[in-house]
């Protein structure tokens, strides 16, 4: 059992929806980021998405691949980003991590010696972003043997007859994309996205938690009440790109969460 | 040896969309049920004769193919070596190759109910031609250009506009032709049920690559017919130019099983290909990695970042290859070199001089190699050269390089 299973196992027995923040490693710096997400379980963080920096973010919107510029240009790298974790670790054995991004800087490191360092780091899920179930032997099956959770998003455009095969080698959770965009666009209608959450559902016995355009503790509140829970990204990034302090960040994340909470 | 399907160079990409470990399907899953429905379209049109009596009567009327297979003997008696033939594209209809896979893609579209077309440009060229085929067909139009691309071929982004395409200049990034072909990518997603991606080049997530290179392999059927009835054999070696490479897969894909052609692409070597990466010869300076949909050779730093090309042709400016030359490579069946801006100007110069034909600054590339070779090879050595662009985009930039002033 992962650090995800056990997390999904204890808010299903306190009757709870999943409140999921994603963060770019290293954005502003290094130290200012892990300040960060050091703070996010206090906040009410069930699990980190951290966001591995990459120059050509093609599913993202401008705030995040604005993130990832910054976290560059501040010498980021996969590398620190599996740094970060470890640190991250040293304080906080159970809040599971789940690193986002795309898979050129992962193959570029090779995969075997990846799947090595992420689990080494305390890494337990992986979500790429660009690896479709047609590239499977890839990375998502090495990292189920490896014993890392491999996410997959599915989305609106995910047919009921594609539905299983996107289901298929998934652990983990689920991650249902709210709408056919990308971060930090359009935003998600609780409305559209329930219907879709059961028909997922109905061929899973995974969680599903959705992504994707929530900006407002009531928006999580809303999307929770109709999943297993919510991500926020884009509108956590965004104050962190205004220069917020992290206290700030961390005050915001912590009525996102209450929302997710009170669903 | 072309019957002997064990050893065809000829029958990629396999159902996975791989030539070799290259090429594959690397999108989100947004795109992937539309990307799989691309390719199930495109299979039926391939053995479909209507479709292809449209494209060519569309191509004889509208584009006006065949294009010519000139003896350039001035060049020739110049160079005292190899006999040089070269494949006219440039006198296609908006004045380059690039139209031959947009008249393809613009009918598939159509065939799939799409009523609004997406592309990507850099100097321009497929931005124009796409814009062109749009107009003709009465489709909506939105083409990605990088910003500062933008600035630089304005006479480009005026065609555009007064053939009906909406221009979007790209900031994201550093504003390159890759972060326009993220945009056109961002764009794809957000409104993949009616909105067809028209990519311009032998890259992206299959099946582009294998469709883009069977719609521009009209360039090498049409070559190697006319060099038999020039000369009664085929050619010794063929040669064109790469940015992402479908000017060149559509001209060495029908040689790739004649095993006595030798085949050379050449890419931009910029400033020199040197460990300071200001060049786009993803090949003699890459290594294979993953981007925008397909796995091949890319400019990349340790960490897998991609890095920004660097050339004086903003069509070869991009730091990656189409899949299948990743594989040639690879495999050896061709041979990818390099050549710097100051050969492709002297080359540009050279033709304009001694041909009476302007040509653009990326077969200008093509040509500086045959400058290299073809003194050193014997009179009877037959070379056909893709001319796939005319030069009058580049103008400014040649002046600009050569230091003269053209303001009126």
């Amino acid at each position: 059992m992962t650090r995800i299973d056990a997390k999904f196992k204890s808010l299903r027995a306190q009757g709870k929806k999943a409140f999921v923040a994603y963060v770019m490693a290293g954005d502003p710096d290094y130290e200012t980021s892990l300040e960060i997400i050091k703070g996010l379980p206090a906040a009410g963080v069930d699990i980190i998405e951290l966001g591995v920096p990459f120059t050509d973010p093609m599913a993202d919107g401008a705030t995040i691949q604005l993130a990832g510029q910054r976290a560059l240009a501040g010498g980021m790298t996969l590398e620190k980003t599996l740094a970060m974790a470890r640190a991250f670790r040293e304080t906080d054995d159970t809040t599971p991590i789940v690193m986002m991004g795309y898979y050129n800087p992962i193959y570029s490191r090779g995969v075997d010696r990846f799947l090595r360092d992420a689990r080494d780091a305390g890494i337990d899920g992986l979500i790429v972003v660009d690896l479709p179930p047609e590239e499977d032997a890839e990375l998502c099956i090495p990292a189920q043997k490896a014993g890392l959770n491999f996410i997959r998003l599915a989305t609106p455009t995910t047919d009921d007859r594609r539905l299983p095969k996107v289901l298929t080698n998934t652990s983990g959770f689920v991650y249902y994309v709210s709408i056919t965009g990308i971060t930090g666009s359009a935003e998600a209608e609780a409305a559209d996205v329930g219907p879709e959450v059961a028909r997922i559902k109905a061929k899973t016995d995974l969680p599903v938690i959705v992504g994707f355009g929530i900006k407002t503790p009531e928006a999580s509140q809303a999307i929770a009440n109709v999943a297993d829970g919510a991500v926020v990204g884009s509108a956590i990034v965004a104050r962190i790109g205004a220069g917020e302090a992290p206290a700030e960040v961390l005050n915001f994340v912590k009525g996102l969460a209450a929302g997710a909470h009170r669903a | 040896m072309a019957n002997d399907l064990f050893n065809s160079f000829m029958t990629g990409p396999d159902e996975n969309g791989r030539f070799g470990d290259f090429g594959g399907r690397f999108v989100s899953e947004t795109l992937m049920p539309l990307i799989l429905e691309l390719e199930a379209e495109y299979e039926k049109a391939k053995t479909d004769a209507s479709f292809w009596a449209q494209m060519d009567d569309l191509w004889t009327h509208y584009v006006g193919r065949p294009s010519p297979l000139y003896f350039a003997e001035r060049l020739t008696q110049h160079l005292g070596g190899a006999k040089i033939y070269l494949k006219r594209d440039e006198l296609n209809h908006t004045g380059a190759h690039k139209i031959n896979n947009v008249l393809g893609q613009i009918i598939l579209a159509k065939r799939m109910g799409k009523t609004r077309i997406i592309a990507e440009t850099g100097a321009g060229q497929h931005g124009v031609a796409t814009a062109t085929v749009c107009a003709k067909f009465g489709l909506k139009c939105v083409v990605y250009m990088g910003a500062h691309d933008v600035e630089r071929q304005a006479p480009n982004v005026f065609r555009m506009k007064l053939l009906g395409a909406e221009v979007v200049a790209v900031t994201s990034g550093r504003g390159t032709l890759k972060d326009a072909m993220n945009d056109a990518l961002r764009d794809w997603v957000t409104n993949v049920r009616d909105t067809f991606y028209c990519i311009g080049t032998v890259a992206g997530p299959h099946p582009y690559p294998a469709m883009v290179r069977d719609f521009q392999a009209i360039i090498g059927k049409e070559a190697k017919e006319q060099m038999q009835a020039a000369e009664g054999r085929l050619p010794d070696t063929v040669i064109a130019a790469i940015g992402g490479g479908s000017n060149a897969m559509g001209l060495f894909f029908p040689f790739l099983d004649d095993k006595s052609v030798n085949i050379i692409g050449v890419e931009a070597g910029g400033k020199g290909v040197n460990e300071k990466m200001e060049h786009c010869a993803s090949l003699t300076g890459g290594r294979p990695g993953v981007l925008h949909g397909n796995r091949t050779y890319l400019l990349q730093d340790d960490d897998g970042q991609i890095l920004e090309g660097f050339s004086i042709s903003a069509g070869l400016d991009y730091p990656g290859i189409g899949p299948e030359h990743s594989w040639l490579h690879d495999i050896g069946r061709a041979q990818y070199v390099s050549i710097t801006d100051v050969e492709a100007l002297e080359a540009f110069q050279l033709c304009c001089a001694l041909e009476g034909i302007i040509p653009a600054l990326e077969p200008s590339h093509a040509l500086a190699h045959v400058m290299k070779i073809a003194p050193a090879l014997p009179a009877d050595h037959l070379i056909c050269m893709n001319m796939c662009g005319r030069g009058d985009k580049d103008i400014f930039t040649v002046a600009k390089a050569l230091g003269v002033s053209v303001e009126g």
